[in-house]
């Protein structure tokens, strides 16, 4: 059986105190409790503080370019469906250089599983406003507050009908190492949406800010009626639900392409004695 | 003998379906053909055209003189009639186009009401143009009928019957009434393989075992789409319509890095999206192969028509420095072959490898005896399975003396495989330290660069062997370059060279390779066969007149071989109106320069 220490990878050069470190911590444990190994899975990252996130565990790691996690994820599950594969991004990667990818990875309900460092802010490049910033936040680069309506992931998810779609918070990593292990077993394109406080640029959502608001989604709520999902993602301001708002059981990608109905791609070897026959075709 | 067929008509009106068909009758007939289309950006209406060469001898190019014109459209007779031959005739129907023509050389046949006499059913009067330009050349209906019965083998026995009625009847009203017909085609024996350039770059990399193609529509690149994914249950291949290009080429990435051979392609346009992903490759040093189909731009163009102006683009895009390999194939077979280097060659080195071609190479067809699958390389370079398991460690991007690092499939083994595009270390985790950048820039560059370069072959040499005149071109004009030069032979000392693996640039001895050092001279392989000891530098050099041939308006390639050798040429043909150079058009060119 791995253990925590399996994965112990390099120093975080995140700051201290970053939200990072919570779902860097839920993570482990989640794969350690499902009893992965480092070799079974890769995560494809792209860039911001959250595209490091491979680098501090121990895993198979494509650290692509900013918004095209999804992209290189969607290349190597369908060259290896019998590989987890696991979109590590941050909310500017993943919902603004990234939104097309988002919405068509969505679409095509690939089976991969995506966890956002959604902190309402650019870290990397030193606070800038996100796609999820919140209208009227003053930054460097917005001196007059954010004129964009805030960017609500989960009702998108919703109406692109995403196969999983749960929203968690990187202060509660037990109720995130959850999100993760209901994310990576339920079968369909996932998105856990994941608040962490920028302690270093955003001074308005931080963690009191979170914790004052997220609840908990009480256990009879039923995640499969899509228009009470839609309304639960609606909600915001004085409370925030977390948990699974939304799941179904649309056919996955994977399955409905009869080229690796039999064996993955990768493990296919490539057949020369049919090319006499295809050549013939020409004459 | 030596004829050419031009059918014009709107989009639409079915003139690729005629053009394709004849030219299969032709090429199994056993006769060398090459086509070439003219189309327009729109799905109906407008002016297309497809032109059809047959030969006794192989044919490389369009010329400009035509013997017969099937006119679908106005536009048809008044654009082209002024082409036609002294002995030339057109064919059309005075009921569809609502006008006559008194002239000898037109003949009025009757398409649409033989169609509806004969085969039952006005929608096949094309089947009786086909008919009438086979009955005009005295070209048996045999093949004809089996392509009739292929075609048509879903629909059932009274439309293939119709159709060869149809095809019957303008084959004898073509021979009733055609008094000036005086064609007689040499009859040949033994099919010929008949292919274009995008199927034959799709060809290609299937027979390298591509396993992945990821891509968003794009003229002229989405024939190499097509014909991949009619072919993706039959070899095991996944092909993936992108939500872009950006995504097309990071898909292409993931499946390699996953431990398939992977390939995307676009125009100059879609290419220019994938730029940043190009950089990927090299950083992540993940083997992709792009087939990358230029057309008159900027921006969007002259999106259905041909031009050579991508050469810079593909040469130096992306940010940073990296090695990679820029094949320009100038006919389907070249293209087939070049395909299947750039696979090998991308995986070997774990580089991209960028295959360019045009709209015109992409839509001529050519004739083959066949195409050689022993010439085809197959080495799978990848770490996985058992090899890999039993490596006591592994580091992605372990320092080699080749700067080639083993390449591990990951899951296949404990070993993990960490690739970033950040500036990594061995083990592929993100570094910052000046030591670390330096070795690793000179592990994938000045390493690996020599080794490509010694995998580059030299331009191909036509012709004189001590020319007084040398062209000089790439890609797609190597058939229009050639028979010009053998057009002008009968006259004058003049040679081709024809460039197709164009980057890294062949090694002339004379040409130093960039080093950590400075420039260097490596001791080269490529003093080239024929070309004497100085190669073709040599040979260019000793000529009294040089001419760089370039469909593109500043002479990319002129300014490459000045970058890369110093020699600048003094004469430069360039043709950028989209349209490709036409024989007798090229060798009038050519003869305004040298006399």
């Amino acid at each position: 059986m791995p253990t925590i220490e399996d994965y112990k990878g390099q120093t975080p050069a995140w700051c201290p105190g970053c939200g990072d470190f919570g779902i860097l911590t839920a993570f482990k444990q989640a794969v350690v409790e499902m009893g992965m190994e480092p070799h079974q899975f890769t995560i494809v990252s792209g860039i911001g503080q959250a595209g490091k996130f491979p680098h501090y565990l121990k895993c198979n790691t494509f650290n692509g370019l900013h918004g095209r996690t999804l992209p290189v994820a969607t290349g190597i599950r369908l060259s290896n469906h019998v590989m987890p594969v696991i979109a590590v991004a941050g909310d500017g990667d993943c919902y603004g250089e990234g939104g097309n990818h988002f919405i068509h990875a969505v679409r095509r309900n690939i089976n991969i599983k995506l966890f956002v460092h959604d902190n309402q802010i650019y870290g990397l490049t030193k606070g800038q406003a996100s796609p999820t910033s919140m209208e009227g936040m003053v930054t460097k680069t917005q001196p007059f507050g954010v004129f964009s309506e805030q960017l609500n992931p989960v009702a998108l998810a919703i109406a692109l009908d995403c196969s999983f779609v749960a929203r968690s918070f990187a202060g509660d990593t037990k109720h995130l190492k959850g999100m993760i292990k209901e994310a990576m077993t339920h079968k369909g394109f996932s998105l856990v949406d994941i608040f962490q406080p920028c302690v270093t640029f955003n001074k308005i959502n931080t963690f009191e800010w979170y914790k004052k608001r997220v609840y908990q989604i009480e256990p009879e709520y039923n995640p499969e009626d899509r228009v009470e999902a839609f309304k639960r993602a609606l909600e915001w301001g004085d409370r925030i639900p977390i948990g699974v708002i939304y799941r179904n059981h649309r056919p996955i990608l994977e399955e409905r392409v009869p080229v690796i109905a039999e064996k993955p791609l990768v493990r296919q070897g490539f057949d020369k004695s049919k090319l006499e026959k295809t050549l013939k075709e020409f004459y | 003998m030596d004829y050419s067929i031009k059918i014009g008509g709107e989009a639409g009106q079915g003139i690729v379906t005629i053009g394709d068909t004849l030219a299969k009758v032709f090429s199994r007939k056993g006769y060398h053909v090459f086509t070439h289309q003219d189309y327009e950006s729109r799905v109906r209406g407008g002016h297309n055209f497809f032109q059809i060469r047959l030969s006794d001898i192989p044919v490389m190019a369009s010329r400009d003189k035509i013997d017969i014109l099937v006119a679908f459209d106005k536009a048809g007779i008044q654009l082209h009639e002024k082409e036609l031959t002294g002995s030339g005739i057109v064919i059309y129907d005075s009921s569809a186009l609502k006008e006559t023509h008194d002239k000898p050389n037109f003949l009025d046949i009757p398409f649409a009401n033989l169609a509806l006499e004969r085969g039952g059913d006005k929608i096949m009067a094309n089947t009786v143009a086909i008919g009438a330009v086979l009955g005009m050349l005295g070209v048996d209906m045999d093949i004809l009928f089996e392509i009739i019965g292929d075609t048509f083998k879903k629909k059932g026995e009274d439309v293939i019957k119709g159709n060869k009625d149809s095809a019957t009847a303008g084959k004898e009203y073509a021979m009733t009434h055609c008094a000036r017909c005086s064609f007689s085609p040499a009859p040949q024996s033994g099919p010929k393989m008949l292919i274009n350039g995008s199927e034959a770059i799709a060809l290609g990399a299937i027979a390298s075992g591509c396993k992945f193609y990821s891509a968003y529509p794009m003229t002229p690149s989405t024939g190499i789409m097509n014909y991949i994914a009619g072919k993706e249950k039959e070899y095991g291949i996944i092909v993936e319509q992108a939500e872009d290009e950006i995504a097309a080429i990071n898909m292409a990435l993931g499946a390699s890095f996953a431990g398939v051979r992977a390939m995307t392609g676009s125009a100059g346009g879609g290419f220019a999206l994938m730029v940043e992903g190009l950089s990927l490759a090299a950083m992540t040093e993940t083997p992709v192969v792009i087939a990358l189909g230029q057309r008159p731009a900027p921006a969007t163009g002259l999106p259905t028509r041909t031009e050579q102006g991508d050469l810079s683009f593909a040469l130096y895009t992306s940010h940073g420095e990296f090695p990679r390999i820029v094949f320009a194939p100038g006919t389907p077979e070249q293209a087939f072959y070049l395909t299947n280097k750039a696979f090998d060659l991308a995986e070997k080195y774990q580089i991209p490898a960028i295959v360019i071609f045009d709209q015109y190479l992409a839509d001529t067809q050519w004739t083959y005896e066949g195409l050689d699958l022993e010439r085809i390389r197959y080495t799978d370079y990848r770490l996985r399975g058992e090899a890999l398991q039993k490596l006591p460690e592994y580091k992605r991007y372990v320092f080699t003396e080749s700067g080639v690092s083993p390449l591990a499939v990951p899951g296949d083994s404990k070993h993990l495989v960490v690739a970033d595009s950040d500036e990594h270390d061995e083990d592929g985790h993100l570094i910052e330290d000046a030591e670390t950048r330096v070795k690793m820039m000179d592990k994938r560059l000045f390493k690996k660069l020599p080794l490509i370069v010694s995998e580059i072959e030299p331009p191909v040499l036509y012709g004189s062997s001590s020319p007084e005149t040398v062209i000089v071109g790439w890609g797609s004009n190597y058939g229009l370059m050639k028979e010009a030069v053998d057009i002008l032979s009968k006259e004058k000392s003049i040679a081709m060279l024809h460039f197709s693996e164009v980057y890294p640039f062949p090694h002339p001895p004379l040409n130093p390779l960039p080093s950590r050092e400075g420039r260097q001279t490596v001791p080269s392989p490529l003093a080239g066969e024929g070309q004497g000891e100085g190669g073709f530098m040599s040979t260019l050099c000793n000529a009294k007149t040089a001419i760089c041939i370039e469909n593109n308006a500043t002479g990319q390639f002129a300014r490459l071989m000045r970058a890369e050798t110093g020699y600048e040429f003094k004469n430069r043909i360039n043709r950028y109106d989209g349209r490709p150079f036409l024989l007798e058009e090229l060798v009038g060119k050519i003869k305004g320069i040298i006399g």
